[in-house]
Order: C-alpha cells, then sequence, then structure tokens
C-alpha cells in the first residue's frame, strides 16, 4: 500500500545559546555580525558549540488508517518531529510528503481568546485549527454537547473553570476531520473520565480510516491506541515496530540505572517547567543499603532529598507507582493522612514508608512531586525510579504469580466449610 | 518483560477495546498522486503562494472579526476613541498651525484640511505599529498551529482599515459643513485608500518581520514613523515644497495618496505625475516586504 506519510532524512539543527531565547537588538545584532566575521578570521571552529541537532536523518513511513506512536524520553526530538510535520518550523534537511490534509493538535485551547464567550471561542479556534466555517456551524451542537459546557456558552472563557476550560478545547479539537491527525500529549489534560472520552473520540477517528501521528509519554494509551511505535533518541530513530517490542525497549531504556539510589538533579524525566528541587530518590527494602529489588511482602521506604530554591510552605509530597503497562498501581501523598510534614527551608531528607503492597513480580515506575499548598507544584519527575518485585517462591509451595493474574498478591485462606 | 501475555486465563475484557482496532482494516480513503503538502527545508526563493493565502481566508476573517470584538467589548470608548484620536489632533494643530503659525491649506479651511490630511495618517500609523506587535503578540499562535503567517500582520492592518472607514463618516460631515459637495473625483478616493492600505501592509510586513528578529524595532518605530510624518504633507500643504524638490518629495508614496485625497475630497485638480511616482513605489514597497517578510517567515516559531 502506498505510503500516506512519507518521510526520508529529516533533520534539523537548532542553535542553541543567549540568541536563540532573547531577541537581540539591533545593535547587538550588528556588533553580532561584526564579531562572528572577525572569528571567521581567527577560530574558525568555534560555532559548532551552540548547535543542537533535534532531529538527524529521520526516515519512515505512515500506511493510511495507520495509528503510530511516537515515544521517548523528554528532548528526544519527539515534538520537533510533529512540528516539521505540521509546518510550523521547516527542516534544515530532509524532505517529507504528505497526501492528505492534515490537522494538528500540539496544544489545547491555541488561539482562545479570554474575552471571547463560549460560542465565540469555538468559531475561532475551528478556523484556527483549520476547519471551515460551515463545518464548524454543522458539528456545533455535537461540540457543545462532548464538552457539557452549554449552559456556560455566552460566559467569556476567562471565567471558566480550568476543568471547563480544556473539556471545550478538546471538543473543539477532537471534532477536526483531517485525513491525518498529529497530536501531541493532548490526552494529558483533564480529568480520568474526560481522559477515556478523548480516547474513544482517538479511537472513533482512527476506525474512520484516518491516520494518526501521536506523541506521548502515556504508555498506556500508546498501547492502547497504536498498532506501530517510532522509539526516538537523541534525535534519531533508535527503533521502529510492533507497540508491545518498542514500548518494552522504551521501558529498558528507562531502567538503566540499578542501585536503588537514583540522582535526580539533572533527569530527563523532570517535567517541564519544574525546578530540580527533588535532588534525589532512594529505595530501601526494610533497612540496610539501596536496593531496587523487592520481595512482594517487603516493607518498603523511599527517601527523598529535596533542595529547595525558596521555602516550600506545606510541603505536599506525591509517590505513585505505575506497573510496567503504565497502569497506575497507586498514590500516597503526605496530605492524605493529616501527617503533614513540615515546612522545608532548608536540604532535607525525607521518608516515606510503604507497609508490603504485595505487588505481582515485575517492573514498577515511580513518578514522584513535590508541591506547596499555596504555590502549587514545584517540582515533579514523571517514571524517575524503578524498582522489580521479585518472585522467591513466596506462596512456598513453588507455585508461580504471572503478572497477568492482576497486580496485586495476596495470600488468601481457603477452607472447605461443609 | 511481556506485558500482555496472551495465554491468560483470566484475561478481562473491558481493557481489549483496542485489540480490534488494528485487526479491523479501515475503510481506506483515496490517496492523491501528488503530495498535498511537501515539508522541505527553506530555499532562499520560496515562492509566495497565494493560493494558500486565499485557502485561509476564512482564518483571515476570523482574525480582523476576532481583534475588533475583543476591542470594542473591552474598552467603553471602542468606536468614539477611533473618531477622536485624529479629531483631537486636528484640533491641536488648528490651533497652533492653522490659527498661529498660519500655514497656507490651499485655500481650504485649515480644520478640513488637517483632517483630511491626519485621519489616513492616523490610519496608517495605528497600522503599522500594531502589525509590527501583530507577531510576537501572536507567539502561543505561531509556535502551534499553520498558517501564512502573512494572515496575522495583514489582519492587523484590516482592522485599523475598520477604524478608518468608521473615522471617514466624521470627514464627510465636516466636508458638508463646510459646503463641500464632492464630485466625480470623489470615486477615486476608494482607489487612493487601497494605495494606503497597501503602503501600511507593506510596512506593517516588513516591520513585523523585523521586531521578530529584534526587540528594539518596536522603540524605533514610533519615532521613524513621527519624523515620517513631517516630511509627508499632513499638516502643510505640498505646495510649500520648492518647485524643483517636488519630484523627489514625490518619491514619498504618501505625498501622491494625500494629496490625491484630498484633491477628491475638495474637488480640486489631481496631480497625476506624483500619483503615478506614489502607485510605483508602492508596489516596489509591497514587493520588498512581502519579499523580506517571506525570508524570515521560515523562522518565527524558532525564534518568536
Amino acid at each position: 500500500m502506498r505510503p500516506v506519510i512519507k518521510v526520508e532524512k529529516l533533520s534539523k539543527l537548532y542553535r542553541l545559546g543567549p540568541h536563540s531565547y532573547f531577541r537581540p537588538t539591533l545593535r547587538e545584532a550588528f556588533v553580532g555580525s561584526f564579531r562572528s566575521k572577525l572569528g571567521r578570521l581567527s577560530r574558525s571552529r568555534q560555532r559548532q558549540d551552540g548547535l543542537l541537532w533535534a532531529l538527524r536523518d529521520v526516515s519512515f513511513e505512515v500506511a493510511p488508517g495507520e495509528v503510530v506512536g511516537i515515544i521517548g524520553h523528554n528532548g528526544a526530538g519527539k515534538s520537533t518531529l510533529l512540528r516539521i510535520l505540521s509546518r510550523i518550523t521547516k527542516p534544515t534537511a530532509g524532505k517529507a510528503d504528505i497526501y492528505g490534509r492534515v490537522g494538528s493538535l500540539l496544544d489545547v485551547g491555541t488561539g482562545f481568546h479570554p474575552d471571547l464567550s463560549g460560542r465565540e471561542n469555538i468559531y475561532l479556534n475551528g478556523a484556527i485549527l483549520g476547519m471551515k466555517r460551515e463545518e464548524i456551524a454543522r458539528k456545533f451542537d455535537e461540540i457543545v454537547a462532548f464538552a457539557e459546557t452549554e449552559r456556560f456558552l455566552e460566559t467569556p472563557v476567562k471565567q471558566y473553570s480550568s476543568g471547563m476550560y480544556l473539556r471545550l478545547a478538546f471538543a473543539v479539537a477532537a471534532h477536526l476531520e483531517p485525513e491525518i491527525l498529529l497530536l501531541d500529549e493532548v490526552l494529558a489534560v483533564g480529568d480520568a473520565a474526560f481522559q477515556k472520552k478523548c480516547l474513544g473520540k482517538m479511537r472513533e477517528v482512527s476506525r474512520e480510516g484516518r491516520t494518526v501521528l501521536f506523541v506521548s509519554h502515556n504508555i498506556a494509551a500508546v498501547q492502547q491506541m497504536c498498532g506501530r511505535v517510532l522509539l526516538i533518541k537523541s534525535g534519531r530513530l533508535h527503533e521502529e515496530g510492533a507497540t508491545e517490542a518498542v514500548i518494552a525497549r522504551y521501558l529498558g531504556d528507562v531502567f538503566e540505572e540499578e542501585s536503588g539510589d537514583f540522582d535526580l538533579s539533572n533527569h530527563p524525566a523532570r517535567l517541564p517547567r519544574c525546578a530540580p528541587v527533588i535532588r534525589r530518590l532512594t529505595l530501601y527494602a526494610g533497612s540496610g543499603s539501596p536496593t531496587m529489588r523487592f520481595n512482594p511482602d517487603d516493607v518498603m521506604t523511599a527517601e527523598l532529598f529535596v533542595k529547595p530554591d525558596a521555602p516550600i510552605n506545606e510541603p505536599r509530597i506525591t509517590l505513585s507507582i505505575e506497573d510496567g503497562a503504565g497502569r497506575r498501581i497507586t498514590t500516597v501523598a503526605s496530605y492524605f493522612q493529616n501527617n503533614s510534614l513540615a515546612s522545608i527551608e532548608t536540604p532535607s531528607r525525607i521518608r516515606c514508608q510503604l507497609p508490603p503492597l504485595r505487588l505481582g513480580s515485575g517492573r514498577y515506575l515511580l513518578s514522584v512531586s513535590i508541591a506547596s499548598k499555596y504555590q502549587g507544584v514545584i517540582d515533579a519527575l514523571n517514571h524517575a525510579a524503578w524498582f522489580e518485585v521479585v518472585w522467591r517462591n513466596n506462596f512456598g509451595t513453588g507455585e508461580t504469580y504471572s503478572p497477568v493474574y492482576g497486580p496485586v498478591l495476596t495470600p488468601s485462606v481457603w477452607e472447605r466449610i461443609d | 518483560m511481556s506485558i500482555r501475555e496472551k495465554a491468560v486465563p483470566f484475561e478481562s475484557d473491558t481493557e481489549n477495546v483496542s485489540a480490534g482496532l488494528t485487526d479491523a482494516l479501515p475503510p481506506t480513503l483515496a490517496l492523491p498522486d501528488e503530495p498535498l503538502i511537501r515539508v522541505r527545508p527553506a530555499g532562499p526563493w520560496s515562492a509566495i503562494e497565494l493560493k494558500e493565502v486565499w485557502a485561509y481566508h476564512e482564518l483571515f476573517y476570523f482574525l480582523i472579526w476576532r481583534d475588533l470584538k475583543v476591542r470594542y467589548r473591552q474598552t467603553v470608548l471602542g468606536s468614539v476613541w477611533v473618531i477622536l484620536q485624529p479629531l483631537l489632533m486636528t484640533l491641536v494643530f488648528t490651533i497652533f498651525l492653522g490659527r498661529l503659525v498660519r500655514v497656507p491649506s490651499d485655500g481650504v479651511p485649515y480644520s478640513v484640511f488637517a483632517y483630511a490630511g491626519l485621519l489616513p495618517w492616523t490610519f496608517l500609523t495605528n497600522a503599522v505599529l500594531s502589525s509590527s506587535h501583530s507577531l510576537v503578540g501572536s507567539a502561543p499562535l505561531i509556535t502551534k498551529v499553520y498558517f501564512p503567517r502573512m494572515l496575522v500582520p495583514g489582519a492587523a492592518v484590516m482592522v485599523r482599515l475598520v477604524d478608518f472607514t468608521i473615522a471617514s463618516v466624521i470627514l464627510l460631515a465636516m466636508l458638508f459643513y463646510y459646503g463641500y459637495i464632492p464630485g466625480w473625483r470623489l470615486l477615486i478616493f476608494p482607489a487612493l485608500a487601497l494605495e494606503l492600505t497597501i503602503v501600511a501592509l507593506g510596512l506593517g510586513l516588513w516591520s513585523a518581520a523585523l521586531n521578530v528578529r529584534y526587540r528594539d524595532i518596536g522603540t524605533l518605530l514610533p519615532v521613524g514613523l513621527q519624523l515620517w510624518m513631517f516630511i509627508s504633507p499632513i499638516i502643510y500643504p505640498s505646495t510649500i515644497v520648492p518647485e524643483r524638490w517636488r519630484l523627489l518629495y514625490a518619491l514619498n508614496p504618501l505625498v501622491g495618496i494625500i494629496e490625491g485625497m484630498r484633491a477628491s475630497l475638495f474637488n480640486l485638480p489631481f496631480d497625476w505625475n506624483s500619483i503615478g511616482v506614489s502607485v510605483i513605489m508602492t508596489l516596489l514597497l509591497l514587493v520588498y516586504a512581502v519579499y523580506s517578510f517571506r525570508r524570515a517567515e521560515e523562522g518565527f516559531a524558532d525564534v518568536v
């Protein structure tokens, strides 16, 4: 079958350094160009420093109707790839041919204007995403019903709650009907029920024969949605193939560290706009030296080293555990049971002790975040650490327990009562 | 590690909605023979795709509509301000230049003479200034969606054109008040307004593109515009410029436009020479502006 997207040796070079972040003044530009002319005479090699290949020689093809996931660490180049395919930025080299109308959704609510009403923003946002006026009018009621914001149609969106805002924004986007849909992490918004609704909508889209390219950190969503996955690593297409295999490889990458002591000061899993406050996470089975191998009935101790930039009042620390398939097992937080921590002003170590979780054998991922009641999230790392639960004949009978039996492994007492 | 083993005694059915997804062959849409979209590295001579701009004309209307709607909703004065700005300037210039300095005004009452110049001038400066900020102000849009970038400064100019049209009503009222009955020459006025719009668009595109690169354009531009006002026949007639310098003076496209507008309003003979020169200059400006905008356009999303 002929591909609907054909990408050949796509590369993108970014110039780093002050000039990429701050727009220079004219004077600086003149001086800069003069300096660089001088520089070329004296030290001709220096310029290589500030350059970064965000994408390097990426080639792949996508068949019509395919749902392809793109995964990789933060900064691996996934988003750059989508930005090039959506023509927001041009590649430095290479080319891509696309045989269809493209709708790209790199953010929800692009172009929403806070002063306009819900109704007006639906039209505006629709037009920005490339819908025709008549098309928006036709789908208007459907969009409103999907967003569940009927009562607030005439209210300026600046008065919406953030949940309502996101629902409305996603509703418009979900009703885009291009032949090719490029999605970047948009499912990461909203509550669980709404996310489920969005996934359902995405499935519907792909069932109609449209092609979807889907960038996400949400392994579970990729697993559910995609038939094929591209793994991007430092700008290169590292691996490409069936979803399960590539995801296993990706998780394997996450699991590079082996000691149970995770240095998080400069970790790729840190979410954007977070300050590196959580510097270290160490896991212990009971007491002794750090470990990442646990028995199902071990007490787990997680120790965090926190170095605040500014005092964190009423800190709220959260730890989440996910299994290898991206299913969340549990979340524990310092404020759930009112055993709240005192404010953190100096570098501190914080200990969290979990009773035996009785997890089935396999690998588990830990996400950690610190927030203050007043300032909101200060630092958060998604899949910052991992541990392995090892089966050591815990039933005492030699019976095994497969992960597919379910995540919780619990002893049970059986007797015949009559 | 196997994530989903197939031979499982208790495989739950609820989570397996996805299994059908790749198995069932979706109805394939017919593929065109030629790619609809070709993504290529930026070349030095990327063509101006007018077809592309046209494909997004609805977005263009929406951008204009949004700005008008927001502005008229936010400010109480709204449309009043649009009329007030040239009117207040006219008042000040009439008192100081018309009455005190006694600047000649080609036999026309100075107040209406000045308003006829200040009205298009206000349109031009506001259009150039707001379109120069437009790209930087739309950064969230530019980094998240694709559309021809020209639409953003273009829409900013169009919004000001609406203001200009509204404020023109006052001009007509003044003409009637002073007893001017417009003749056939008034028919030329829309054509001159179009030319003025092209000048505004040209400068708007050029400065918007520069503003993305260099952040001090925003401070230089008002100064430049102010100087430009004094080398254009806004508050004085071009007849005070010595005859031998007239042609050089006419290289400023505003000379032909503003004097042409006055001639059409006050039913005076046109100076076709200066209008002709200004049309040529305007077209040159537009071509250069579009070219430099296209050159700069490639990098907007990376710089903004």
